[in-house]
């Protein structure tokens, strides 16, 4: 599926974030006055260097699992990817634009399900008629259902990711990044989802998957990247191996290197 | 299902041999974990090329020999969130043209449907504005004198002013009203602003309606003037798109300023001749105007003035048959309106003031205002595009 054609390249990358106002400012008017007289920037500004100096390349066709505990700088990588963070060291690399789906569920939550469609499909920069083909398949791959007449605010969380993964999916991407989005859609759903990414592989895309079920990774992923504290511990393409010591890690048994054994000689 | 297929083949001592060595120090350089040694190399499984105990910290099988930068680059990869180059970006943004029009009607529908009076507030504000304005200028502190039918003149500036005004105003939110899709899908940032902009002209064309009628009650009729006032709109509605661009943009990095906007586009209205009327001001000795005609004249040129007074003399024969210059000079009758405005207000018209623009000159500054305005509120915008939805 995948070839030698890198896709994404992250080179030595450090994200820095500045968190204003932390405790020692009152957040008063009075101390607000006094910044500014001293010509202080912002109050106490706090920094969390949330990646720490990581390099990988993803090719085209690649389904890039990324794991690790909260905190550990998953988001932050998916959002550096896909241009939204700036790098305080270092570079990313990319052939094309990232769409990047977290958990909030609306695209844009004040209009009906099926205007967030319409509105999503061109703003990718489909036609009127791509987007009015497009529309049914969208609509009937998300399962929303009667739904689709409401405000997207009166959705499930489930229900808007779902309907966000599929406008996004509709059109192939350069590069997919999907975070914890296909988390709170239900089995079937993540059957669907499952087999759209490795669509979207074929087109010679390049996902990036962060979840916490370890299982989604071990179905969907060839190779996997392993965070801890804004740094790598293993990545790879041996995906049960590492699941495996991540696993240990954290305190539970190992199962997917046996998982895949068992797997293989009927899966070929 | 297939896992191990190890074809950027990282440490497979059969598969790229001469690149071992170089990787290892590579990841050496890389490595930073605080507990180095704990964790032991290991080599893909299904290669079988035995076991190569490796102490270093990071074990991270996806980083290809050789610089990463040179590999990015050989492969024409480009930084991501890199604006694209200003040509292509207008190209692109020009595909999404469909977007940014179903984008402003889906707005349009949805932003006032929790009010019971639904789509009637597009009107009814700047009605109501009218109203106040009315009422405290026209009655209380009877400004309205120096003008033919204050009414028709106070409702047309409202309404016209309100146009650039709400365009400044939704646009400095935009970034943030639409911060996930911004952050879902790539697009041409500039298509939200510009969206802004098309849904307050939609508004616009439903207001106008409403101020046909209002000028005819008040005693005004149509005119073939009246076409004058399609050409005027759309170098406004350009210099709003212009005006949109710089504050998205300002609006985006900064909360502070949709909190000081409010304060600045008052301002602007006081001095724009909505209320009252800057010719007027110039010629009687109501303010202290009549002393600075160089400021006189730089008020009436401000492109909120400018669009205001040609809506008003494309739509309003009174205001127009009065305008200073309209007759030839009578120094009798332009001193009587300049002491007497209020009961002779139509006598403005004989009075050929140096400090007062000419309609002419007013279309050129139309022209000349949206022409820059738009550019540079473009150029501005797409310095940053790379930023938006950041943070």
């Amino acid at each position: 599926m995948a070839d030698d054609r890198p896709m994404v390249v992250v080179d030595d990358l450090h994200v820095v974030y500045r968190v204003y106002g932390s405790s020692a400012d009152k957040g008063t008017a009075a101390t607000a006055l006094l910044r500014l007289l001293k010509r202080q920037r912002r109050p106490s500004i706090r920094e969390v260097h949330a990646i720490r100096g990581i390099s990988f390349v993803a090719y085209r066709g690649d389904a890039v699992g990324v794991i690790g505990r909260n905190g550990s700088g998953k988001s932050t990588l998916l959002r550096a990817v896909a241009g939204l963070l700036p790098a305080e060291k270092g570079m990313v690399y990319t052939d094309g634009h990232g769409a990047l789906l977290g958990v909030n569920a609306a695209l844009l939550e004040d209009l009906t399900g099926e205007r967030n469609v319409v509105l999503g499909c061109l703003a990718m920069g489909m036609t009127t008629q791509e987007t009015r083909e497009a529309k049914p398949r969208i609509v009937d791959f998300s399962g929303v259902g009667d739904f689709i007449n409401l405000p997207m605010k009166a959705y499930s969380t489930g229900m808007g990711s779902r309907l966000r993964f599929a406008i996004a999916s509709a059109k192939s991407h350069d590069i997919l990044l999907v975070d914890e989005a296909l988390a709170t859609g239900d089995a079937e759903f993540q059957r669907k989802s499952h087999d759209r990414i490795d669509e979207l592989r074929q087109q010679a895309g390049t996902v990036f998957l962060v979840a916490h079920q370890l299982s989604e990774i071990y179905e969907t992923c060839n190779r996997v990247i392993w965070l801890e504290k804004g740094q790598i511990v293993k990545a790879g393409n041996d995906v049960p191996g590492i699941l495996d010591d991540y696993l240990e890690a954290s305190g539970s048994e190992r199962r997917f290197r046996e998982l895949a054994e068992t797997a293989a000689p009927a899966g070929d | 299902m297939v896992h191990f297929q190890g074809d950027s083949c990282p440490i497979q001592l059969t598969g790229c041999p001469g690149h071992f060595p170089r990787k290892l120090t590579v990841v050496n350089d890389r490595g930073r974990l605080s507990a180095p040694g704990r964790l032991s190399g290991r080599v893909d499984a299904d290669s079988g090329t035995g076991t190569a105990t490796v102490d270093r910290p990071e074990e991270n099988h996806l980083v290809p020999p050789g610089s990463l930068r040179d590999l990015a680059l050989r492969h024409g990869l480009l930084e991501a969130a890199v604006r694209p180059p200003l040509r292509s970006y207008a190209q692109e943004l020009w595909k999404r043209r469909y977007f940014i029009s179903g984008f402003a009607t889906a707005r349009n529908v949805a932003m006032y449907t929790e009010a019971r009076l639904g789509q009637l507030w597009q009107v009814l504000t700047p009605l109501l504005n009218a109203g106040v304005y009315y009422l405290i200028f026209g009655l209380l502190l009877n400004t309205n004198r120096g003008v033919p039918d204050y009414i028709s003149f106070l409702v047309t500036g409202v309404f016209v002013f309100n146009f650039t005004q709400r365009a400044f105003i939704t646009s400095s939110q935009v970034i943030r009203d639409t911060l996930p899709l911004i952050r879902a899908l790539y697009f041409p940032r500039a298509c939200l602003p510009l969206g802004y902009v098309l849904i307050e002209l939609q508004q616009l064309i439903l207001s106008f309606a409403v101020l046909f009628i209002i000028v005819v009650i008040a005693g005004e009729y149509p005119t073939p003037y009246w076409v004058f006032i399609i050409p005027v709109l759309i170098l406004q509605s350009i210099f709003n798109v212009g005006c949109g661009l710089i504050l998205a943009r300002w609006g985006a990095s900064f909360d502070d300023v949709s909190q000081l906007l409010p304060f600045i586009v008052r301002t602007w209205m006081y001095t724009s001749g909505v209320i009252f009327s800057l010719q007027a001001l110039t010629l009687t000795f109501a303010g202290k105007l009549h002393d600075h005609p160089a400021l006189a004249y730089l008020l009436q040129i401000n492109p909120a003035a400018v669009y205001i007074t040609l809506v008003r003399w494309a739509l309003l024969e009174k205001y127009r048959d009065a305008l200073p210059g309209a007759k030839p000079y009578n120094h009798t009758n332009c001193v009587l309106y300049r002491t007497l405005p209020g009961k002779y207000p139509r006598y403005s018209a004989y009075c050929h003031p140096s400090a007062l623009p000419s309609i002419p000159s007013l279309w050129v500054w139309a022209a000349v205002w949206a022409v820059i305005v738009v550019v540079v509120g473009f150029v501005f915008f797409w310095r940053a595009e790379a930023r938006y939805g950041r943070g």
